[in-house]
């Protein structure tokens, strides 16, 4: 079997839907949260790789080095705001983020 | 290739050369006195990127190849936010100073914050786009958590980042598909890819997923759930910066994306955008009905206008481009207005948000009571102050666009809002409280309450200028 753009695309369709499930049905812990957008912005690279090869353009790729440097910058801001909210309510599990409602 | 024109980015090379040495004056001076120092530098970079950004060529420019553009929508955008973004500095000097937050790095990721969203204004690329947004979002994600030893600042700050973040994701998982339908990330090329040739299902996913994510970041219903919390729970001067410059900037990335990238399709996404409308109009005024905190109210009121701009953007036309900047800009204003005086409602040296604590102000305090009456009678828009000539514009644009359904909702939903806009003014005019709020209100919110109020009064005269440069700025979208 020939290994083509399709099979790529449906990998990283599969990675990011998993992603946004983690995000919307995790009721347990942040960190969960934080590793499903991570998996969401990797299928995105996957997405911009294999669409660079089939094209034969180099700027997908330029894309993904883009994403993969802002993803750590946003992972970096994303735990140094947990680690403050931890300080003030001393737990990280989702339900509990929920001071404010209506 | 292009060459590199260095100059036609002069604002935000401006910005980024003067951010950084902000930084550094900060590292080198950690006391209050060196963040004073940082915050008035912070406030005199934006005003002179403002002024050259002001003094830029309306005509469009290109620099980088092609990935920045400057034309007369960015310089029309990047007034805005630059002015306004340094009317809010102003203003947050005093909460800051009381909250014992006054620390360098708040100015300078405002300034960060500034600057990536005039990137985003000015982005002629899927990639520029991007990393203008997330410089601005990361930078905001910050700001909303900045009070560290608050569990409702922190907590806001977590939701934000959480959904900003599904919302880039979305976003960029659009832009991959529509760099593989197109070829390229360029919105030039991706224009003359994006014909409304339905059979290109690459193309149609990627529109909608970018689309989805936009509305995110402009809070459209009903992509709004993080609004009312953030408004809420962040510090309240960002929340003033929040409700100002961010959604220029978003609605004018917006105007970018689909009438640069998507300005030959319009008929695929005028309905998407069209439901956008339709669904944040009617969500931001019910639900703001039973608010009782006025920050929330602030929120849902500005789900509602991000409604009635998007219909100037559904419309798809040269009108619809004006409205669209029209609307934002006399939003902006009203809004700072507003929030001067939020920032102001003290008791004890505390903030309070109630709505109730607005009662018997007319007595107490003459002048702010009808400051606050006008601007609440331009936010319900009310004939014939600017509120209402906002309205006016984006309701032409879609008059001409034929999207007479979509100007009904409009309406019934303006009708709505009105009710709860009243009921401040009722609060305010005709019930009774002992309760005072500390005396006296510092000057900085005296002058821009009163200017703002005034600017409400005024548009009627031409619209202050506004309008025409407003118009001029969209005859880049003339068909």
């Amino acid at each position: 079997m020939e290994i083509g753009l399709t099979h790529y695309l449906t990998v990283a369709s599969i990675l990011f839907v998993i992603g946004i499930f983690g995000i919307f049905l995790n009721r347990k812990n942040v960190i969960i949260i934080l590793m499903s957008i991570e998996l969401m912005l990797l299928a995105v690279n996957i997405n911009f790789v294999a669409f660079s090869t089939h094209l034969n353009d180099l700027g997908g790729q330029v894309f993904t080095m883009f994403v993969l440097t802002v993803a750590a910058a946003e992972a970096a801001i994303g735990l140094a705001i947990l680690v403050c909210f931890h300080r003030n309510r001393g737990t990280i599990a989702v339900e509990d983020v929920a001071m404010m409602k209506g | 290739m292009e060459q590199l024109n260095l100059l036609v980015a002069a604002p935000e090379l401006i910005l980024a050369i003067g951010a950084l040495a902000l930084l550094m004056l900060g590292v080198f001076r950690q006391n209050a006195a060196g963040a004073s120092l940082v915050m008035w530098l912070s406030i005199a970079l934006l005003v002179v990127a403002g002024l050259v950004a002001y003094a830029a060529d309306e005509a469009s420019n290109t620099a980088f190849g092609g990935v920045f553009v400057s034309d007369g929508v960015s310089r029309f955008a990047k007034i805005f936010i630059f002015f306004g973004t340094a009317v809010t500095l102003w203003m947050s000097r005093d909460y800051l100073n009381r909250a014992k937050l006054m620390q360098f790095e708040f100015p300078v990721l405002v300034v960060f914050a500034a600057l990536g969203m005039s990137m985003m204004v000015s982005s002629g690329d899927l990639i520029a786009l991007y990393v203008g947004l997330e410089l601005q979002s990361l930078s905001l994600y910050v700001l909303a958590s900045f009070r560290r030893d608050s569990v409702r600042s922190t907590e806001a700050g977590l939701k934000y980042f959480v959904l900003g973040a599904l919302s880039s994701g979305l976003l960029l998982f659009g832009s991959s598909f529509v760099y593989g339908a197109a070829g390229s990330t360029e919105f030039t090329v991706i224009a003359e890819h994006a014909t409304g040739d339905h059979t290109n299902i690459a193309m149609v996913i990627g529109l909608a997923l970018m689309l989805a994510g936009l509305a995110f970041k402009i809070s459209a219903a009903p992509f709004h759930m993080w609004t009312p919390d953030v408004y809420e729970g962040a510090p309240t001067p960002v929340t003033a910066f929040f409700a100002t410059a961010p959604k220029m900037a978003a609605a004018v990335l917006m105007v970018r994306v689909l009438y640069d990238g998507f300005g030959n399709a319009v008929e695929s996404w005028q309905m998407i955008v069209a439901f956008l409308a339709a669904a944040s109009m009617l969500l931001g005024s019910i639900a703001a009905i039973g608010q009782t905190d006025i920050k929330r109210l602030m929120a849902y009121s500005s789900i509602g206008h991000m409604g009635f701009a998007l219909v100037g953007l559904a419309a798809g036309n040269e009108a619809g481009a004006r409205g669209v900047l029209v609307y934002l800009a006399v939003y902006m204003v009203m809004n700072l207005g507003v929030f001067a005086y939020i920032l102001t409602m003290r008791r004890e040296g505390v903030l309070v948000t109630k709505i109730s604590d607005l009662a018997g102000l007319w007595e107490k305090d003459g002048f702010a009571a009808i400051c606050l009456v006008i601007l609440m009678f331009s936010l319900a828009g009310i004939p014939p102050l600017a509120g209402f000539w906002a309205k006016w514009y984006v309701f032409q644009a879609a008059v001409e666009a034929e999207l007479i359904w979509l100007l009904l909702v409009a309406t019934v939903a303006a009708v709505i809002s009105a009710f709860y806009y009243l009921r401040l003014i009722k609060i305010m005019v005709f019930d009774d409280s002992e309760a005072e709020f500390d005396t006296p209100m510092g000057r900085e919110f005296r002058i821009v309450l009163g200017l703002s109020a005034a600017v409400m009064v005024l548009f009627v005269a031409g619209g202050l200028g506004v309008t025409q440069m407003a118009a001029d700025a969209a005859t880049l979208y003339a068909r």
